[in-house]
């Protein structure tokens, strides 16, 4: 598979149309990694001329922001934008919606400037341009999905569309759950929550988002995130659904559909 | 005459003690930094017509919203009858808008009367969801006994005096008959009603009943004015302004410190610009309430308890001691506290308390997902989860006392730079995986 870095890119005089920006999740969870290779399989099969960072990719910051230590994100954010102008990115699409909302929210004020895409997104511009063709269906017909809002796509930044017509595109059935879009439940793991046990309670967050997401009936749980991934995977095998029901990711499902 | 002096006199008291009030919530949220708004104003006016004039975020919860549009109508438009009260009252007339209005009056008092019912109806409903059908968000642990009789009395003030609005109409309306000195209104469809349990009274009778619910209900709103100033009724003002001031980036932008921008950029060896300097040192993040900016000191005083946050935070919802409403009235009680304390000449912010600690814990902060379910739910745009970073950024910066396992994730990216503890030389292992 092909997987350039910038830096190969740029020792050939070459600029890249577009760079992945993998995030921690997509390069080190097990998990995540399994998205972050489907996504690279669309790029490539759509021959868009991408680069990642490799080894030069470093946390965007923003869970260290989330947890109050603005100078530890503040130094992770001005290194990568040194990194980044260096290279004069211009454009950026990550499958990270953490990496995203701090990519396109909060490096501006920091001097980094440039336009950032989620792959939600950037999956439907290339399925509404004709550039992925879907099979007719296939397996998807009839196949009854529910989209789980990820808190920093919807309400952080207004995407609640773009992923259902991923989805939709894909000729599955999708299903809503009782709460989404504005009202959608978090998974628990936002505001770096992912990197700790959560407060005494009565319940964990991710179970109770598991519980709405299998009262739709679903088969399989759509996330756009990482985080989300980990908290519905981790909610469904609380619950033993795992044979009956998967969490997919976006870009996997849409490379599923298209036999990548 | 003499009811002209009494009445003017009672203006005069109630006067003074809400321009007391309000100079001390002026000075309260002064306590807070000054904040410079950024964005374009138009966006700010357009939520304010839309969310505080419009009440669009209300109607995301029909039933509540209904019923409130109905108070909010009619406090906004009963209030003109309040002007003819006012003037009446220092003039000695009765009902001087009557003979200039003419049948234009009575189709007034009849829409005035209309609301008056409808208010009525409305805080008989809200009554009966806070304390018969125990709807779950106002039963939460913050809503301790204050919070609850706050909200009990604000509706039971405005039944008893949409009751007295009424009665004074029926009242007059008889009187209109056997007096020429009351202005004929043409007759009142909703205190017709009541005129039929007063028709046996004698005409001296009614005269001081008449007399006695006019007073009783000018007296009313008055004390009922400066009765807000101390209660979570406030919004009907503060909403407007909050709505104006409310943050335009999208919501998951997070507020830069442009002090630690600088910090970093001469660590770095990065040009840091020259006007940047004039930072006062402070503390990094919020300990105490003059650690917030006035914005969000104000939005303490906007918020009215609903509880819309708190029943839409998963944190709260899976049993976690965080309540974003909480939030906001801890926020409002030390501003109090901190206030009463300076007016009596006492140590104010220097009592030994401070927010982070003595009202808002620890537990209760770190809980946060940063969601903004709460933001998203506000109707009046207030945004705790600013207020809940602020003090994560104090917790973590001045003190170092973030939880055990986010000080780990702090090193992981300091040392491996990612959250986890895995060799920075494999990040690019996953290009491996598979091919």
């Amino acid at each position: 598979m092909n997987i350039p870095t910038l830096a190969d890119l740029t020792a050939k005089g070459e600029q890249p149309e577009i760079l992945f920006w993998v995030g921690c999740a997509g390069s080190f969870d097990d998990r995540a990694k399994r998205v972050t290779l489907a996504f690279v399989k669309i790029l490539n099969a759509v021959g868009t001329k991408f680069a990642v960072l490799g080894n030069e990719e470093t946390c965007t910051g923003d869970p260290a922001r989330r947890a109050g230590n603005e100078f530890l994100f503040q130094m992770q954010a001005m290194n990568n934008i040194q990194l980044m102008n260096g290279y004069g990115v211009k454009k950026i699409v990550t499958a990270c919606p953490h990496c995203f909302n701090t990519l396109k929210n909060e490096y501006p004020e920091l001097g980094g400037n440039y336009e950032v895409i989620h792959h939600a997104t950037y999956l439907q511009a290339l399925i509404n341009e004709g550039k992925i063709k879907m099979q007719g269906g296939g397996s998807f017909k009839g196949r009854k999905i529910t989209y789980h809002d990820s808190c920093y796509l919807g309400r952080a930044n207004n995407i609640y569309e773009a992923p259902r017509e991923v989805l939709q595109a894909l000729d599955a059935d999708l299903v809503e759950m009782k709460r989404c879009r504005t009202t959608g439940l978090c998974c628990g793991a936002g505001g770096a929550q992912m990197f700790k046990e959560p407060e005494n309670g009565k319940k964990d967050i991710n179970i109770a988002r598991t519980e709405e997401a299998l009262a739709t009936g679903a088969t399989t749980i759509a996330v756009a995130c990482p985080f989300c991934m980990t908290m519905m995977t981790d909610g469904v095998k609380n619950k033993e659904k795992e044979s009956a029901v998967q969490v997919k990711d976006l870009a996997e499902l849409v490379a599923e559909a298209n036999g990548l | 005459m003499i009811s002209s002096i009494i009445f003017i006199i009672t203006l005069g008291i109630a006067g003074f003690f809400i321009r007391k009030r309000v100079i001390r919530i002026q000075k309260n949220i002064q306590l807070g930094k000054v904040d410079r708004l950024d964005g374009p104003n138009n966006e700010r006016w357009k939520n304010m017509l839309l969310v505080a004039f419009g009440q669009k975020k209300m109607f995301k919860r029909l039933t509540p919203a209904f019923f409130h549009f109905l108070i909010y109508a009619g406090f906004l438009i009963i209030n003109l009858e309040v002007l003819e009260f006012v003037i009446d009252g220092i003039a000695g007339t009765h009902r001087i808008f009557a003979p200039f209005l003419g049948g234009f009056y009575n189709v007034l008092m009849n829409f005035f009367e209309f609301l008056a019912v409808a208010v009525l109806v409305s805080c008989i409903v809200f009554l009966v969801r806070r304390n018969v059908l125990k709807i779950d968000r106002f039963q939460s642990a913050e809503m301790t006994r204050w919070p609850r009789l706050d909200a009990n009395l604000i509706l039971t003030i405005e039944i008893i005096l949409m009751m007295a609005i009424l009665t004074m109409n029926a009242s007059d309306q008889l009187l209109q008959t056997r007096d020429s000195h009351y202005v004929a209104t043409g007759p009142l469809f909703f205190s017709g009603f009541l005129t039929s349990t007063l028709q046996s009274l004698n005409t001296s009778t009614l005269v001081f009943v008449e007399r006695f619910c006019w007073w009783f209900h000018i007296v009313g709103i008055l004390a009922f004015t400066v009765y807000i100033t101390y209660s979570k009724h406030l919004h009907i003002f503060f909403a407007f302004i909050n709505t104006y001031r409310a943050k335009l980036e999208p919501k998951g932008h997070i507020n830069n410190m442009p002090v630690v921008t600088k910090e970093v950029k001469t660590m770095l060896g990065l040009p840091v610009e020259a006007n940047t300097t004039t930072g006062e040192p402070g503390r990094f993040g919020a300990k105490d309430i003059n650690d917030l900016t006035q914005t969000q000191l104000m939005a303490a005083y906007s918020c009215t308890e609903c509880g819309r946050c708190t029943s839409e935070c998963p944190a709260n919802q899976t049993g976690k001691k965080l309540s974003p409403r909480k939030i906001m009235m801890d926020v409002r009680d030390r501003m109090e506290d901190v206030g009463n304390s300076l007016e009596k000449g006492g140590p104010g912010l220097s009592d030994g308390k401070f927010l982070l600690g003595d009202y808002i814990t620890k537990e209760e902060i770190n809980a946060c997902t940063s969601c903004n379910a709460c933001v998203e739910a506000c109707p009046v745009l207030i945004n705790p989860l600013e207020i809940i970073l602020e003090l994560r950024r104090y917790q973590a910066m001045e003190e170092s006392s973030s939880p055990q396992q986010w000080n780990s994730m702090f090193q992981n990216i300091e040392t491996s730079f990612a959250p986890w503890k895995f060799p920075a030389s494999d990040r690019f292992n996953w290009a491996k995986m598979n091919s």
